[in-house]
């Protein structure tokens, strides 16, 4: 449905997207997921037509967005960061406006207001002003312009950012209840969002493309990269940690021990490694054979927010020399673009 | 042609739902009802005066009242341009509606221009406020009506230029208050640039002095219309749409 090849946008000073490319399959939910500045916005501003790309392309629903950016148009929904709302338009008003400019016309177009206003549960302010419509309001009134013409693919820039996690939720099930009629990108830098809502993630930082995987693959290289925690006590009231840290180090396919806590007669030790089942029972091995008391011995459960931070600062890390952008923000923080 | 009228529409809905049409519609009523007044009075004054000097050819309506009210009209005309173009593509920009525009199925051309005749649609509504007034000079005198048809004509002309320059600084910042300074200097410069001609005969002088937009309204209101004003008004449309069409391109380069 989108395929994009080698897609690149640069402006006087920086690159804003690298050459990206990937394909997005009918029906689909694909994430954009990257840290503040990554260029999500720009490559979706591209896909749909606002931007002209530098070089490369990208087809939507089978046309070419330089050659046709007309029919492309016609079949995509977009969302923006900020819904474009007109503040001194009525709902209605402003969805009927919306829709005559995707080319709906008469009973149609009716027809269609009548149901976005239904579908993204915004019937209620239906004759209220949009400039004094809440946060929530706004979003989903975003979210029915969007889908009014009923488009091929949707795509949307951070739907949920700045809502409340009730509004988040209603809006996250919205957008999962699109999906089948419609292929959707949707871009966030809100990871369980991705996890909730998402079949395939595009992760991109500094404008390239980092990783393109499936939810469940990208959680799964998670915990092959993950750390062991031990806890290990002596058997007759003391412990020499400095010693267990010897002896877990050289269990083969151990990279790195730390002991996170040590005590009088107990010690926890984090191992990172080639996580497998070998490693855990190799540890156990190690412990028991030594003569101490193996207490604890489980993987740190390492969620997708690790993975991306681990595949995002690899990457800066590999190309600290070019680029002198601004460096990616924490993930976790949810600041505003 | 369909897309061009649902943005005017548009455009007239958001002026009309907004104080800023009744505040234009307002001041030009003012400004004009004064004129009209102070120019009838000394219209009469002027009159009695002759009659007391036993000079029995009659004063023209024509000339000596309207064609000072519709100069007047025409210059009051730059201070209401900026006001009515500031906001047509500056707001899209800081609202961010300008992306909802600009990845519809709409051509650049068809924005362009619906918003530039909704423009042109105000300041038509705002001359047409001037009727109440001579409805009284018909009433009591007998002015003929054709010249003044010609002179509205012009008047719709010249604003149909000055609103395109507007409408292509409006298009250049997301600042409205910069797009209404930047248009109105533009619209007094094109004013002023006339004078050079009353004293110099140079090349340069006359040049510049041609390319006054007020200049060109003169044979309008004496009731003529010539080709060469015509076109030069026509000319000055299609150049500020055709740069707003341009900058408006050059977006989705940079924005």
């Amino acid at each position: 449905m989108i395929n994009v090849q080698e897609l690149t946008k640069k402006y006087a000073r920086n690159t804003a997207v690298d050459h990206i490319s990937f394909e997005v399959r009918k029906g689909e939910i694909v994430g954009f997921l990257g840290p503040n500045g990554a260029g999500k916005t720009t490559t979706m501003r591209m896909l749909t037509c606002f931007l002209s790309p530098t070089s490369g392309t990208a087809t939507v629903a089978g046309f070419d967005i330089l050659d046709n950016p007309f029919e492309v148009k016609r079949r995509i929904g977009y969302l923006p960061e900020t819904p474009p709302l007109y503040p001194e338009m009525r709902t209605a008003e402003y969805l009927e406006l919306v829709g005559s400019l995707k080319g709906l016309r008469g009973p149609e177009l009716a027809k269609r207001t009548d149901y976005v206003l239904e579908r993204c549960a915004v019937a209620d302010v239906k004759h209220k002003v949009l400039g004094k419509l809440s946060k929530g309001y706004r979003q989903r009134v975003g979210l029915a312009q969007a889908i009014i013409h009923n488009p091929d693919v949707l795509i949307l820039d951070e739907p949920t950012a700045g809502l409340d996690p009730k509004q988040i939720n209603e809006t996250r099930d919205l957008i999962k209840s699109l999906a089948g009629d419609h292929t959707i990108i949707l871009s966030t830098h809100i990871l369980p969002e991705v996890e909730q809502t998402c079949q395939q993630v595009i992760i991109i930082n500094r404008g390239k493309l980092v990783a393109i995987d499936s939810v469940s693959n990208l959680q799964h290289r998670a915990r092959g990269a993950g750390s062991v925690l031990v806890e290990v006590a002596g058997r007759n009231g003391s412990l020499d940690a400095a010693q267990v840290q010897r002896s877990l180090e050289q269990v083969s396919g151990v990279s790195r021990v730390l002991a996170t806590r040590t005590g009088e007669d107990r010690a926890v030790f984090e191992v990172d490694g080639n996580n497998d089942r070998s490693l855990r029972a190799d540890l156990a091995r190690a412990v028991v054979q030594s003569g101490w008391d193996l207490n604890e011995l489980r993987s740190a459960a390492v969620s997708l927010e690790e993975v991306f931070l681990q595949l995002t600062n690899a990457d800066v890390a590999g190309n600290s020399s070019e680029s002198p952008t601004e460096p990616p923000e924490s993930v976790a923080a949810k600041a505003e673009e | 042609m369909r897309n061009v009228w649902i943005i005017c529409k548009k455009e007239l809905h958001s002026y009309f739902v907004s104080p800023i049409a009744c505040l234009l519609f307002t001041f030009f009523a003012l400004l004009f009802g004064y004129f009209f007044w102070t120019g009838v009075y000394g219209f009469v004054y002027l009159g009695m005066e002759s009659q007391m000097r036993g000079e029995s050819f009659p004063m023209s309506v024509n000339e000596f009242l309207l064609r000072n009210l519709t100069g007047n009209l025409s210059v009051i005309g730059l201070f209401f341009v900026p006001l009515i173009t500031m906001r047509l593509f500056a707001e899209e920009k800081r609202s961010g509606t300008i992306e909802l525009l600009a990845t519809s199925p709409v051509h650049d051309a068809e924005i362009i221009v619906g918003k530039w005749l909704a423009a042109l649609l105000l300041y038509a509504g705002m001359l047409l406020l001037t009727a109440l007034n001579y409805v009284w000079l018909f009433k009591y005198g007998n002015p003929d009506w054709k010249p003044l048809a010609i002179a509205y004509l012009g008047l719709l002309l010249q604003a149909g230029a000055l609103l395109a320059i507007g409408t292509f600084i409006s298009t250049l910042t997301r600042n409205q208050i910069i797009a209404a300074a930047a248009t109105f200097g533009v619209c007094l410069l094109l004013w002023i640039m006339a004078w050079v001609g009353e004293f110099e005969y140079t090349t340069w002088a006359r040049v510049t002095s041609y390319l006054s937009v007020l200049s060109h309204f003169e044979t309008f209101a004496k009731g003529v219309i010539y080709t060469k004003d015509v076109v030069f008004y026509v000319s000055l449309i299609f150049l500020g749409l055709f740069l707003t069409s341009r900058s408006l391109e050059s977006l989705r380069w940079r924005a």
